[in-house]
């Protein structure tokens, strides 16, 4: 029942028609089928995905009360620690090491009796948009083996379209959860910064990053956020309040009344001319559905991806800084003769890929005496700027969309020797964590020049989450109705060789 | 001809920067549980984030930013409505994320002072000290280095890294430029530590113990030529681990650089470090590249913003200051400036003080802990207060006082209660020590006497009172010595009919 | 003219503990080059009366009581560590001093 959504699993986990360890060994079969061809996980953890489903299964069977989701199989994005699994984010540099301890995120995840099959593939240490700069290889687009299933998180949503998974964890800094769900077809949301604990998240850019659920439905996006979401105190910029209630709100198929404002700069020039009528089309439904249409104007939006590229990249320098050698992770050039330093530099060339080094080099300058008001401070005057943008907008709107990106999966190799072009694929989700507030893709159709999937993107206050699932939840259902079919019903088969 | 301190002190005025780092003496360190005990195995007291491993977060300790702002307070300083973390980034193997987390240019306490005093030519003399910032930070783990001749850090063949200390509250006191201090520039600073000392420790929130690296104090000294009114170039000089350290620290520093100067070279802005041994200082890293920190804003923590009903309620706990408390006590036991110092030097100040408070003459208090008590300490290379309590010895006053023990008894009692037989009265009890003032016993006694040597009674009653002494000698040799000699002769010769 | 120099470059490198070789500091140096290009429009809109936002929450005072917590074991603290002796971390020799 690999086809099903997480949330029919759970149905059928909880009324004993399916056993936990049937489920997760039928999810192992697939990936064993066909992750050789979409590579989304760099490992698989068969044994521990089995006993923790047979832990299920036994507490199912005592009839003690289980959370919503036991049972049901999950792909966790390398980027976050479990205890005794290789946690690499995707490095060279961290090959090897196994995490004495479990991320927030995980020890919920294992208290709610979900399944961690394995941990996924991803952009070295979260930068990137493909996962061409794994050090362990891209992964595919299940839609189209040849292009990218987008990134950071390209793992994670590629085992959600191919099936290997019903759930997945990501991580969200400029897009990582929201691009690769818009490219896969699948559905992904970056929860309200300090929603979900970042308490085991490697951190690539702390003020930026936040995890959050990804699904191939909004309703199975919501029962996994309020699984993970929730206030922690191992993090002191989690959110002390309670946990907006995005499942009844994904449930509500109702929008009569909302305003949904239409962000003016997100949409237009630069914009894919499928990836555009399909938006229409969303916006369409949603008017079919009873919501107002309004237009909003963000003026500084356009300065959102220069402000990021200087933030995460700041950010990352001080952060990555940990990685040299000495507690965790490889060495290099340990001689006996070395000094601590020269092993640290050596370990460092060898450890990190090229856009790795590339954003700590940046990170380094705009931090410098000198260039710090002209770089740094300059980005977080833009983040105010930003902020003070979308209150206006949601002065006058509800929540706000646009497409989640410019095109649609674009080929393998064909951006990675430009970084700027890349860099413009985060162009409409970056805007969101600079303001720290909720985003959510989710699919709208195939671009009628290249039958890949289009991304939409929902864009709702901080802390309330629940007005983005209600929208997403809306939008989806009118459009199974008219298509008559799941979107990832349209994907190539996998697997046949 | 080299030039020696007088002779430098002629030709230069001195200015000094005084920065020291405290270990706060909380339970858990500055961002995560972890134990703060000294001497623990090494690396029981890690965890992830002590460790800066991958993924792990800060959680700032609520008691640690309450002694900060206990110890701006004490020092007379503004407490920040609003004030940040930051990340001061550079690699250091010791430094487990190779940043620390610190303040910048948003510390928790600006702008005191500290009044401290010194003995000069021309009488007591004040000196204001002015504090520019207090800031807190965490401390690094330690490195011991194997291999190599030394041990110390050149030639070492490989390190190994302990964590438990990585993570420990430091607060950081940072004095502004401390000029016209002249020749006693060197008592100045070490005046100002102690006097830090004393205020830390009278917060509680410190073990301020210098030699265990707790309270570590780095000198900034500089000299210009005599009444030019100028700044020099500065050298900083660190592991200075004792007050006297301090001193000889700085007074080095004169020499040095008032050497190079005369001789007609620079002085070099850097870090040098202190040598126990010899007093000197040798070259550490040169600061001429201005190390570049990058300092942020620390992403990870939110900032720190004490109200004034805090600040108010921090504020009222504040103890009485130790130099405020020193004259007061003063005054109130009638002690001699001398007396004082010497108590204030044995960190005996506070047991006497509490002595003194359950009853006892502060005379007397004094006397004990400074004489009997801190010899057999000595002897036993501990500190007198871990071998009786101000409880003991008030009960031991208290005793002669009544009478029932003399001094000579009483240091028995002392001993006893040293020894481990129990609090003084299981000592008088178990040893018999007892003072034999019950008249009836004396009488049998002072009887027998009077029958042994009925000639001297008879002197005596002759009067002869003189004669008394050799009956006096007898009572005392049948008591064991536990009479009171004035009590038998007072007995005596109201019996002989001379009282 | 060029933002960055190849010398820059060179020193950025060393301040990140990042080995490079000439040709990489040599690409590096034209990329970001075009990339700060890009990225200083920020300075555009960056006025002098608008104050910065570091973080997106709103939130301050947040701590944590001074209580002692589980630490790892000796054993599980050096399990990732390349190499360990004496129950330490051991590590290359460490030139040159502390702060
Ligand atoms: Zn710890």
């Amino acid at each position: 029942m690999i086809h099903s959504t997480a949330a029919e699993m759970a149905t059928k986990l909880a009324a004993g028609e399916i056993s936990s360890v049937e489920l997760t060994q039928q999810h192992l079969d697939r990936i064993s089928v066909v992750d050789g061809q979409v590579h989304a996980f760099l490992y698989v953890d068969t044994e521990g995905a089995l006993s923790q489903a047979a832990a299920v299964d036994a507490k199912r069977v005592a009839g003690e009360k289980l959370s919503p989701l036991a049972g049901v199989p999950l792909a966790l994005k390398d980027v976050l620690t479990q205890k005794g699994i290789p946690t690499t984010c995707g490095s060279k540099i961290l090959e090897g090491w196994r995490p004495p301890y479990d991320s927030t995120i995980v020890s919920k995840l294992k208290s709610a009796g979900i399944v961690i099959l394995g941990k996924t593939n991803m952009d070295e240490f979260a930068m990137g948009s493909s996962t061409e700069n794994s050090a362990y290889g891209p992964s595919h687009n299940p839609w189209d083996l040849t292009r990218i299933p987008g990134g950071s998180g390209g793992g994670s949503a590629a085992s959600l379209a191919a099936f290997e998974a019903p759930l997945a964890m990501g991580t969200d800094t400029g897009g990582s959860i929201r691009q690769p769900a818009a490219v896969t077809g699948t559905v992904g949301v970056k929860p309200t910064y300090g929603g979900v604990s970042r308490y085991g998240l490697v951190a690539f850019s702390s003020s930026l990053d936040q995890a959050g659920p990804c699904a191939r439905t909004v309703l199975d996006a919501a029962l996994l956020h309020e699984a993970i979401a929730g206030y922690d105190p191992r993090d002191s910029t989690s959110i002390n309040a309670p946990v907006p209630a995005v499942v009844a709100a994904a449930k509500k198929l109702d929008v009569k009344g909302m305003k949904i404002g239409i962000v003016k700069e997100l949409s237009g020039d630069g914009y894919q001319a499928g990836v555009r009528s399909r938006f229409d089309e969303a916006i369409e439904e949603l008017v079919n559905a009873g919501a107002e249409i309004v237009e909003v104007s963000c003026p500084n939006f356009e300065y959102a991806l220069a402000a990021y590229y200087l933030i995460a990249p700041s950010e990352a320098s001080s952060n990555l800084a940990r990685f040299d050698s000495m507690r965790y992770g490889i060495r290099v050039g340990d001689d006996g003769v070395r000094g601590a330093e020269e092993v640290m530099k050596m370990t460092r060339e060898v450890g990190f890929g090229k856009e790795v080094k590339r954003r700590i080099i940046l990170g380094t300058y705009a931090l410098s005496s000198g260039y710090y008001d002209a770089y740094y401070g300059s980005a977080q005057k833009v983040r105010t700027l930003i902020t003070q943008d979308f209150a206006a907008a949601f002065s006058k709107a509800d929540v706000l969309v646009s497409p989640t990106c410019p095109t649609t999966a674009f080929k393998i190799g064909e951006k990675s020797d430009d970084p700027l072009a890349m860099y413009l694929n985060d162009i409409a989700t970056i805007p969101v964590n600079m303001a720290g507030i909720g985003g959510m893709s989710l699919p709208v159709g195939l671009a009628p020049e290249d039958g890949l999937p289009v991304g939409f993107q929902i864009m709702s206050p901080a802390m309330k989450d629940d007005l983005m699932y209600q929208v997403g939840g809306t939008l989806e259902a009118a459009l199974l109705r008219k298509w008559g079919s799941p979107i990832l019903s349209n994907a190539p088969a996998l697997g046949a060789n | 001809m080299a030039l020696n301190y007088d002779q430098a002190i002629a030709a230069y005025d001195p200015t000094l920067g005084l920065e020291v780092h405290v270990e706060l003496n909380t339970n858990s360190k500055m961002f995560c549980g972890c134990a703060t005990e000294f001497g623990a195995e090494p690396n029981t007291q890690t965890c992830p984030v002590c460790l800066g491993l991958p993924g792990s977060l800060p959680a700032v300790n609520g008691k640690a930013i309450e002694s900060s702002i206990l110890i701006g307070l004490a020092l007379n300083c503004s407490i920040a409505p609003f004030s940040r973390f930051a990340r001061k980034n550079y690699f250091y193997p010791d430094m487990p994320k190779n940043f620390q987390t610190s303040q910048f240019d948003e510390p928790i306490c600006v702008n005191g002072y500290l009044d401290v005093e010194i003995e000069t030519d021309e009488g007591t003399k004040v000196f204001r000290i002015d504090i520019e910032r207090v800031h807190m930070e965490e401390d690094t783990g330690k490195s011991l280095h194997v291999g190599g001749s030394t041990g110390r850090i050149h030639g070492a063949e490989y390190s190994l890294l302990d964590y438990n200390r990585a993570g420990i509250p430091l607060v950081e006191i940072v004095t502004k430029i401390i000029p016209n201090t002249g020749k006693y520039a060197p008592l100045v600073a070490r005046a100002y530590v102690t006097e830090l000392r004393d205020i830390l420790r009278s917060l509680g929130v410190s073990d301020v113990k210098m030699e265990q690296g707790s309270l570590r104090c780095d000198a900034n000294v500089s000299l210009a030529p005599a009444g030019s009114g100028q700044l020099g170039t500065r050298s900083e000089t660190k592991n200075v681990n004792s007050l006297r350290s301090v001193e000889r620290a700085v007074s080095g520093e004169i020499e040095r650089q008032a050497n190079r100067l005369q001789n007609g070279e620079r002085i070099v802005q850097e870090t040098r470090h202190f040598l126990e041994e010899s007093g000197q200082t040798r070259p550490g890293r040169s600061k001429e590249q201005a190390e570049d920190y990058r300092y942020f804003p620390e992403p990870d923590l939110v900032p720190v913003a004490p109200d004034a009903a805090w600040i108010e309620e921090l504020r009222a706990t504040l103890p009485e200051k130790p130099s405020i408390r020193r004259k007061r006590l003063k005054i109130e036991w009638a002690v001699p400036d001398k007396e004082m110092a010497s108590m204030v030097n044995a960190e005996l100040l506070d047991t006497v003080e509490e002595t003194v408070l359950l009853g006892s003459d502060p005379t007397k208090a004094r006397s004990w802990w400074l004489g009997e008590i801190s010899r057999l300490a000595n002897e036993k290379e501990v500190a007198p207060t871990s071998l009786i309590t101000p409880i003991q010895v008030a009960e031991v006053i208290a005793l002669i006082a009544s009478g029932e023990l003399t001094d000579k008894l009483a240091r028995q009692v002392v001993e006893g209660v040293i020894n481990g037989e129990g609090t003084p009265q299981q000592v008088i009890d178990a040893r018999g020590l007892k003072v034999v003032s019950d008249d009836s016993a004396l009488m049998v006694a002072i009887e027998a006497a009077i029958a042994s040597q009925p000639e001297t009674a008879e002197r005596i009653r002759g009067g002869n009172i003189p004669a008394a002494g050799a009956l006096i000698g007898a009572v005392m040799k049948a008591t064991g010595g536990q009479a009171d000699a004035a009590k038998v002769r007072e007995l005596l010769l109201k019996h002989l009919g001379q009282g | 003219m060029s933002a960055i120099s190849r010398d820059e470059v060179a020193h950025l490198s060393r301040l990140a503990r990042i080995e490079m070789t000439d040709s990489e500091l040599d690409h590096l140096a034209s990329e970001l080059d075009l990339i700060l290009g890009a990225v200083a429009r920020v300075q555009e809109v960056a006025g002098a009366d608008v104050p910065p936002t570091s973080h997106p929450l709103p939130l301050q005072n947040v701590f944590r009581p001074d209580v002692v917590t589980p630490s790892l074991t000796a054993a599980e603290s050096l399990s990732g560590a390349p190499a360990s002796a004496e129950q330490r971390f051991k590590v290359p020799q460490i030139l040159g001093d502390a702060e």
